[in-house]
């Protein structure tokens, strides 16, 4: 079984199948892409596997632990953390707040070690500020630590919610669009990080519709189109696979 | 570009006078302790007293209505109902059962919270104007059981004969300005709470659920759970003020817990600015002390406090002190620590 082994899920609205006997699996370590046309249902998987929807059939299970139909909190406790295709920051947060809010689920100082101050509250805070410093600091945005997220050019913000997501010690991180609206060089710095996530230990599933940085960074893709798994397999596979060109791909851009 | 320099200027400003405060904090404290305590003999008369202390105790209910409203972003019409809870309870100990104040004013205070537990439990699904409403409801259910339970509260008639709180036997009154404070002793001590939940990992949470509930949920925060705590220590904080103003004044009727009241305090926390402790103190002053001004203004004020309410979320949401720190953030002092270390580690090596 694979460390994350996804049988045959399904999501139905009313009528409409959304994702209809999906079937994936991730090892430890990889970069796997799910790519498909806008409205294929990739971000639906992405809210069944971090328990936003339930699923109406199949299975989800993580390092041999089913996580399917369980609420968000023990997905992202199990070890998968997730980021937004349109960012959902907390705008009035500074930058390190909003990291430090992704610490929130590995803190365990309660209600009475706040307000009487124990020693277990004043080191745990500390730990878990200096946790957040360190991640984005790794990132490139120590200079950022003080201000407001809203403040902050696009993609920086993107950024911070990976950040963010990584400060809940996740071991699996669900990268949604992260590309989306970045220019030329960003996608660049982005594939950079993501590969040093990857060095560092992560495990990285993406939605991304940039070529670019689809085809220069998966181990392995996965092409959904209607709801249903059309294609799968490595890269240069993926590129030359008819019916997902049919489906899909425009002008492919290769390193190579 | 006119508009985004103003908004630098402003930041500017902001950032300068909060460099001024901080540097200059110990004497500005010593100041503030020095009137707050010598207040009572500067040649005030009884009348000003009191306005001082329902300014207290207003501040005191606008910080327990700000960590539920301000910080964690449920709109509460109805916290009149804990007042009333808080103030009703910690009466009926003392009257029935003889007990002292700081026992009655936990009892009172923890009913409060206890009812706030089970109003905000059935309530986590609802969104926004529904929990309000909701609020609202239980607000006025709190005065119709508080006019109808007449073996227990004495209906219409109210409470009456209300001890006043006595410290190691000492009775504290208006005229000692034991009263007085008593009221700054337990202001002092709900901000001090306020502080150290907002500035945790608790108050991390309640924000994030103002901010951005799902995104808060998918980060693993336990959403409902918290948002009942917000509920709970509101109504605690509320409960203690009740208590306090019924031993205070005496006499208690469901008239002085109306959803006006509810309305006042909430157009205090928005007045004063959301999601900030400065700014609850400020509201009060205003809002209470303005009636004062003018018969007019007295008949009148609830219609202001309404208008109060449009004309700030209107114009300005952020309350009048609601501004955002540019301040940079204050790290805990194990982790200052921490930094200056690696920044030495980091010369050494460069020396090296």
């Amino acid at each position: 079984m694979a460390y994350l082994q996804v049988n045959s899920i399904t999501k139905q609205f009313g009528g409409l199948i959304a994702v209809d006997n999906v079937s994936f699996e991730v090892e430890k370590g990889e970069i796997v892409s799910i790519i498909g046309p806008n409205g294929a249902g990739k971000t639906t998987v992405f809210n069944m596997l971090t328990g936003v929807y339930t699923i109406d059939n199949g299975e989800i299970i993580f390092d041999g632990t089913p996580i399917h139909n369980t609420t968000p909190y023990n997905v992202v406790n199990q070890g998968i953390s997730r980021t937004f295709q349109n960012i959902r920051l907390f705008p009035n947060m500074r930058v390190i707040e909003n990291v430090l809010v992704g610490t929130h689920i590995r803190t365990e100082y309660g209600f009475f070690d706040s307000l009487f101050r124990t020693p277990r509250y004043k080191k745990e805070e500390a730990e878990k500020v200096m946790h957040a410093v360190d991640i984005l600091r790794d990132i490139g945005l120590e200079d950022r630590i003080n201000d407001y997220a809203q403040n902050l050019p696009y993609g920086e913000q993107r950024k911070v919610e990976i950040a963010r997501a990584i400060a809940t010690d996740a071991k699996i991180i669900l990268l949604d669009e992260p590309a989306a609206g970045m220019n030329p060089q960003e996608s660049e710095e982005l594939l950079r990080f993501i590969r040093e996530l990857r060095d560092k230990g992560y495990t990285i599933i993406l939605i991304e519709h940039d070529m670019n940085v689809v085809m220069n960074i998966s181990d392995r893709i996965y092409v959904i189109d209607h709801g249903k798994k059309i294609a799968q397999g490595f890269p240069n596979e993926i590129a030359n696979n008819q019916s997902v060109i049919e489906a899909y791909l425009g002008g492919v851009k290769k390193d190579a | 570009m006119d508009k985004k320099m103003k908004k630098d200027t402003s930041k500017n400003f902001i950032f300068k006078m909060e460099t001024l405060i901080e540097k200059y904090k110990i004497p500005i404290g010593i100041a503030c302790a020095a009137v707050l305590l010598g207040f009572p003999y500067i040649g005030v008369n009884q009348y000003i007293m009191r306005i001082a202390i329902m300014i207290g105790i207003y501040s005191m209910l606008a910080l327990g209505l700000n960590i539920l409203t301000g910080y964690t972003g449920q709109v509460s019409l109805g916290h009149a109902g804990f007042y009333a809870i808080g103030a009703y309870t910690a009466s009926l100990v003392s009257l029935k059962l003889g007990a002292g104040f700081i026992v009655s004013a936990i009892a009172g205070a923890t009913l409060a919270s206890f009812c706030g537990l089970l109003l905000g439990l059935p309530t986590l699904r609802l969104k926004g104007t529904y929990l309000s409403i909701v609020t609202l409801g239980f607000g006025e259910i709190v005065k119709m059981v508080l006019m109808n339970w007449d073996k227990v509260t004495n209906g219409t008639l109210g409470l009456k004969n209300i001890p006043r709180p006595s410290v190691f036997g000492l009775k504290l009154t208006l005229a000692n300005n034991g009263i007085y404070y008593m009221m700054l002793v337990l202001l002092a001590l709900i901000t001090l709470v306020c502080i150290l939940i907002i500035k945790s990992k608790i108050g991390r949470a309640f924000m994030s659920i103002k901010e951005d509930e799902l995104a808060a949920t998918m980060m693993g925060v336990k959403t409902t759970r918290y948002k009942v705590l917000a509920f709970v220590i509101s109504a605690f904080i509320t409960g203690i003020a009740g208590a306090f103003y019924a031993s205070m004044i005496g006499f208690i009727d469901p008239n002085s817990f109306t959803f006006d009241i509810s309305t006042l305090i909430i157009s205090i926390v928005i007045l004063g600015g959301m999601g900030t402790i400065r700014g609850m103190f400020v509201g009060s002053a205003i809002l209470i002390a303005f009636p004062e001004v003018s018969r007019f203004m007295m008949d009148y004020r609830f219609v202001v406090y309404g208008i109060v309410l449009v004309v700030m979320m209107r114009f300005r949401p952020q309350g009048l002190l609601g501004w955002k720190s540019q301040m940079p953030y204050k790290f805990p002092k194990l982790a200052v620590q921490e930094l200056e270390k690696r920044k030495k580690g980091n010369m050494q090596t460069q020396q090296v």
